[in-house]
């Protein structure tokens, strides 16, 4: 039955991303694998942190691939993103070639001839030869196919996405002088965003739509488990309980699980083996990165941590 | 299968989901990959395919449980179990031989639907209501009010005329078995009443908010009620995000188009003139300035609450927005309105200068001894108010050296027409000296103005 293979696929891809560190939720791995099904970019978005540009890594590791990342930002343009050509290469060429220019009209005798003999040779300078590929053409000319990483897509302009649009859909781009270049594998594309501005429909309408939030206590817990693992189980427990109580806080950057990982790294350091406030507090910047949030946090260190001790004996 | 999907598109549009055919085709395309088995990842693939936001997501989400919680036509295995308890009420009696219809064979006269409430088959009588439902169009309805005519249709198509028949028939011959059958018909009725309430649950809610919506929009803003107020926020709010889309964008690049000859040759002296590297010419645009005056006493301050939200929930696009409310003295308010809530920087200002008599004289005084150098010939001067001064000097001569500092002049006023220069409306003397003058008493026409007066920037 079709069914039974497509969830089999899904749990395939979620152990070749956890063979890879990369602990993906079910709605992630059935991302993926439909995008390699039904050939489609997907658009990642949440919070910064939270394991969107990971995932294209992932991806690339497991799969062998070669991984392309575009980051974006205000003013990319295509001489940056797509293609560019080679301009002094070309006006070099020319300068070098000027000898060569009586033998080529050599033969003609009338102006016309000559610049009939010349249109002959018009193309050369606009030839394969002279385009200096940037990341997505490179992604497009991969014979093996590549993860093709489109970072924080929000940060770049309006005009950028319609750019974008034809490789996104036909995995294509057309160069005026050169004609249309096809990728010869189709790539897996990944776009990020943080959700900065709102992309337009177009864009999203060619892509997955996936939202990576802060992931479930469970899972986050597998997650720093695969990163960090020499960290004990009570510990883990402890912190991963003691930042979700920190999420519930209203702050001005909630910690993510990148920060997570770094703060699980630096308790396993110190070799602490239970929270306590003294070790909170102290590491309590690795967490937070501004100064008014630890001020907001510090107060609540203890209940928090006597929650997640509590949630502890539950769980 | 591929039907049930499609009446899941319609109800995702219920459910403010754009799903567009290329979109649908994706998620069918994404379903043929996962199949219908496992209901998780079926959800999931849908919402991946459809949603495009995270707002989407979540209402998707709801939109999907509701639906297929519905029971499902054509079940494949009799154990699916987990059927809604309106199908339990009709079990009650012979829940246990419902599979196998083993005892009391319903006579081979009877017509399809007797038969079938008689064999108490549970995935059966799902199944033909569900078709009943899609014969009778249940996707098509949009009001409350249309519930009692959907059921009877839906009845209808399922057979009741012949059961009723079959019904008048065995009172006579077997009035056990028609006991029977009249309890099975009402909780078939039952099923199909809610039926039809989970469609218009699923189907209905799109119709119904455009409805609102499109009153809200034509409303008068001076006249709406006060539980509206908040709706009509985020209208506003709504509409400032499609100003903003539409004009914020291109204004950040500088194009490049021809090649500036003069630069590049200087960039190039040292290549002897040899163009390596070449300088484009660039465009410049007008970066938009606004000075907005709010009029804010008693009879246009809702208004102008309004005005002032659009206006700032705008100013990712007009980054030079100067704010000022006045009634019978004029102050600016583009601080309060930035570090507050909407909500907070409206009760500031009111109680700052709102509820006042107007004095347009006066204030307009405050505004050229204070503000006048914040003019420049790309302001743009918005005055929200209808210019009734309780008939103290208008000063319209300021008014004219506002107009001539600057690049435009426009006046909202949220009164009609009709009462321009009635009463002590100064509206015409003031109209003299305005490069634009519109009515603007509703969301749309607040929503034309300010677009209006963007555009005219690009």
């Amino acid at each position: 039955m079709a069914d039974q293979k497509a969830s089999t696929s899904i749990e395939a891809v979620e152990s070749g991303l956890a063979a890879q560190g990369y602990i993906a939720s079910r709605q992630i791995a059935t991302a993926v694998y439909l995008s390699q099904q039904i050939e489609k970019p997907i658009l990642v978005e949440g919070p910064a942190g939270v394991g969107k540009t990971e995932l294209a890594k992932a991806i690339a590791a497991w799969r062998g691939m070669k991984m392309i990342r575009l980051q974006c930002y205000e003013g990319l343009d295509e001489a940056k993103a797509l293609y560019e050509w080679k301009y002094a290469k070309q006006l070099l060429y020319t300068q070098i070639l000027k000898d060569k220019l009586g033998e080529v009209l050599g033969g003609a005798q009338t102006l016309h001839a000559a610049l009939d003999q010349l249109h002959d040779f018009g193309d050369v300078f606009f030839s394969k030869e002279f385009v200096e590929p940037r990341p997505l053409l490179q992604a497009l000319e991969q014979p093996g196919g590549c993860v093709l990483l489109i970072d924080e897509i929000d940060k770049s302009d309006a005009e950028f996405e319609s750019l974008l649009l034809e490789i996104l859909s036909d995995f294509q781009v057309t160069i005026p002088e050169l004609g249309t270049v096809s990728a010869i594998t189709p790539p897996t594309v990944i776009l990020t965003s943080n959700s900065e501005r709102d992309l337009g429909d177009a864009l999203k309408r060619r892509c997955l739509h996936l939202h990576i939030g802060f992931p479930e206590q469970r899972l986050e817990e597998r997650i720093v488990e695969s990163r960090v693992p020499g960290i004990s189980q009570t510990l883990r427990r402890q912190m991963v309980g003691f930042i979700h109580e920190i999420r519930s806080l209203d702050l001005k950057k909630l910690p993510s699980v990148s920060e997570s990982i770094d703060w699980a790294r630096v308790l396993v350091l110190l070799q602490a083996s239970e929270l306590d406030t003294e070790i909170v507090k102290d590491t309590l910047n690795v967490l937070l990165k501004y100064e008014a949030d630890i001020e907001a946090a510090v107060p609540q260190v203890a209940t928090f941590i006597a929650k997640a001790a509590r949630s502890n004996v539950f769980g | 299968m591929r039907e049930n999907l499609h009446r899941f598109f319609r109800a995702a549009r219920g459910a403010g989901v754009h799903v567009s055919p290329a979109e649908s085709i994706d998620a069918m395309r994404a379903v043929k990959q996962v199949g219908f088995s496992d209901r998780a990842i079926l959800r999931d693939a849908l919402l991946l395919t459809l949603a495009k936001s995270q707002d989407e997501k979540l209402a998707l989400g709801d939109c999907f449980d509701l639906f297929f919680s519905q029971p499902e036509p054509r079940q494949d295995q009799p154990e699916a179990g987990s059927d809604d308890a309106s199908q339990d009420s009709d079990q009650s009696s012979a829940s246990d031989a419902a599979g196998e219809a083993g005892e009391g064979q319903p006579p081979k006269e009877l017509g399809p639907l007797a038969q079938m409430l008689l064999s108490q088959d549970r995935n059966a009588i799902a199944a033909a209501i569900a078709s009943a439902s899609g014969a009778a169009s249940l996707s098509d309805i949009r009001y409350s009010t249309q519930r009692g005519i959907f059921s009877s249709r839906i009845l209808d198509a399922m057979g009741l005329q012949r059961l009723r028949d079959d019904l008048d028939q065995l009172t006579a011959t077997n009035p056990s078995l028609a006991e029977r059958l009249r309890a099975a018909l009402d909780a078939l009725r039952e099923a199909v009443r809610d039926t039809v309430s989970q469609g218009l649950a699923l189907y209905a809610r799109e119709e119904a908010e455009n409805l609102r919506n499109e009153i809200l929009r034509n409303a008068p803003l001076a006249r709406i009620e006060r539980r509206q107020v908040a709706e009509m926020r985020a209208l506003i709010r709504q509409i400032a995000r499609r100003l903003r889309e539409r004009y914020s964008k291109p204004r950040k690049r500088q194009r490049r188009g021809h090649l500036d000859v003069r630069r590049t040759l200087r960039r190039n002296a040292a290549w002897g003139g040899v163009p390596f590297l070449t300088a484009w010419k660039r465009k410049h645009r007008d970066r938009p300035k606004i000075v907005a005056l709010c009029d804010v006493s008693g009879s246009v301050a809702q208004v102008s609450d309004f005005f002032l939200l659009l206006i700032h929930s705008l100013h990712e696009v007009v980054d030079d927005v100067r704010s000022f409310a006045f009634s019978s003295h004029l102050i600016e308010v583009s601080e309060i309105l930035e570090n507050n809530s909407p909500e907070e920087a409206m009760a500031e200002i009111m109680s700052k200068v709102g509820f006042g008599s107007s004095d347009y004289g006066s204030s307009l005084v405050d505004f050229e001894k204070e503000f006048m150098s914040t003019l420049t010939p790309q302001t743009t001067v918005i005055v929200l108010g209808d210019a009734r001064s309780n008939n103290l000097d208008p000063r319209a001569d300021i008014l004219r050296r506002i107009s001539e500092r600057s690049k435009r002049l426009v006046w909202l006023n949220p009164e009609g027409r009709l009462a321009w220069g009635f009463g002590d409306s100064e509206m015409p003397r003031y109209a003299t000296f305005c490069s634009v003058v519109r009515q603007c008493a509703t969301a749309q026409q607040l929503e034309r103005a300010v677009s209006d007066i963007v555009a005219s920037y690009r």
